[in-house]
């Protein structure tokens, strides 16, 4: 793989860990039974592994792709270490990032990059776990990317508007990233036969903040979806998130608009 | 009538925050995550590294902030300025 992605997206993971253990959805070391925690690690491997080749595929072949996805790593962790302050709640917590992410690098990279982001929060800023990592990847570089990745070719296929498509991208991960976080912590902390009842009590613990949240990471996506669409649809046709075609289509819903 | 629609969720927001202001905006880490996760007897482990000391936390949001800002702001002008030139 080119070195210099490499160091790329290592370094802007790094960098950008940032520490905010009491505003995210990780889960926290040791929260998981060691059962459990090894069964999402295994989980996680193959996606990382596959996430590895696409990235090297994609640098090959789109060498602009290098500084979208070294930008792209840079903005997953800020969008997913800022705490944001629901009112209606009093309670903060954080975006994902992947949606839009996997939408503009493809969900195999996007679970690389959480994945390092995740590795080095753990490690060196006590967010989330090193033990709890793997359910982490699944639940954010997975889940999310790979809810946010279908909901969007989805729409396109069904010829819903480019940037409507991209909202709905990182609407849906986000939810799925904490419906899928659920899943994980209700696996590892019910007993027998409370696997449902701990289910529904978390997802309604998180609906409060996390609705409204999904809500404005849609926009937020959208909003950047839009801007990059606009200024460098080349790279985006390059990597296959958009044909011409629907560039074109695009420019007439524009044009359509303004008459 | 526009203004007032533009007033609207200011206002709500802002009453909003004053109301919530007594729950100390707690991150769902804390109010969902760990609660459940204690309630089950599972408490989170110390972390092996707990940077969450004094201001050194504030340190690492500064230096990381002020870095990150600084990648997104480098290839924001590769992707999208340099190509105008």
């Amino acid at each position: 793989m080119n070195k210099r992605l490499v160091f790329i997206i290592i370094a802007a993971s790094a960098v950008l860990a940032m520490p905010n253990a009491a505003y995210a959805m990780h889960i926290s070391e040791g929260i998981l039974p060691l059962r459990w925690a090894g069964i999402w690690f295994f989980v996680a491997v193959p996606f990382m592994a596959l996430g590895i080749a696409s990235i090297k595929k994609s640098s090959q072949k789109v060498p602009a792709s290098i500084p979208l996805i070294g930008m792209i790593s840079a903005a997953v962790f800020i969008i997913s270490a800022m705490p944001i302050p629901v009112p209606t709640v009093g309670t903060c917590s954080h975006p994902a990032g992947t949606g839009l992410a996997a939408i503009l690098v493809g969900p195999f990279a996007t679970v690389v990059i959480t994945s390092v982001a995740l590795l080095i929060q753990a490690l060196f800023i006590a967010h989330g776990g090193v033990t709890t990592l793997g359910a982490n990847i699944v639940s954010m570089g997975v889940v999310g990317a790979f809810a946010g990745y279908f909901i969007y070719k989805v729409a396109i296929k069904l010829k819903v508007p480019l940037i409507p498509a991209a909202f709905l991208a990182g609407l849906v991960s986000d939810w799925a990233t904490y419906a899928s976080t659920s899943v994980e912590l209700a696996l590892g902390l019910s007993e027998k036969g409370s696997f449902f009842t701990l289910l529904k009590a978390i997802i309604v613990a998180f609906m409060p903040t996390q609705v409204p949240l999904g809500l404005l990471e849609g926009f937020a996506a959208a909003g950047f979806f839009a801007y990059v669409l606009n200024r460098r649809p080349d790279i985006l046709i390059k990597l296959g998130v958009i044909t011409r075609s629907e560039h074109s289509r695009k420019d007439a819903v524009y044009e359509e608009a303004a008459l | 009538m526009k203004k007032r629609l533009y007033k609207l969720p200011i206002s709500f927001s802002m009453i909003q925050f004053a109301l919530g202001a007594d729950r100390k905006w707690q991150g769902v880490d804390e109010t969902v995550v760990e609660k459940f996760a204690e309630e089950a007897g599972r408490p989170a482990w110390e972390p092996f590294i707990n940077t969450d000391q004094g201001d050194l936390l504030l340190f690492v949001f500064l230096l990381v902030g002020l870095i990150g800002g600084f990648i997104i702001g480098y290839y924001w002008r590769v992707l999208f300025k340099d190509e105008k030139r």
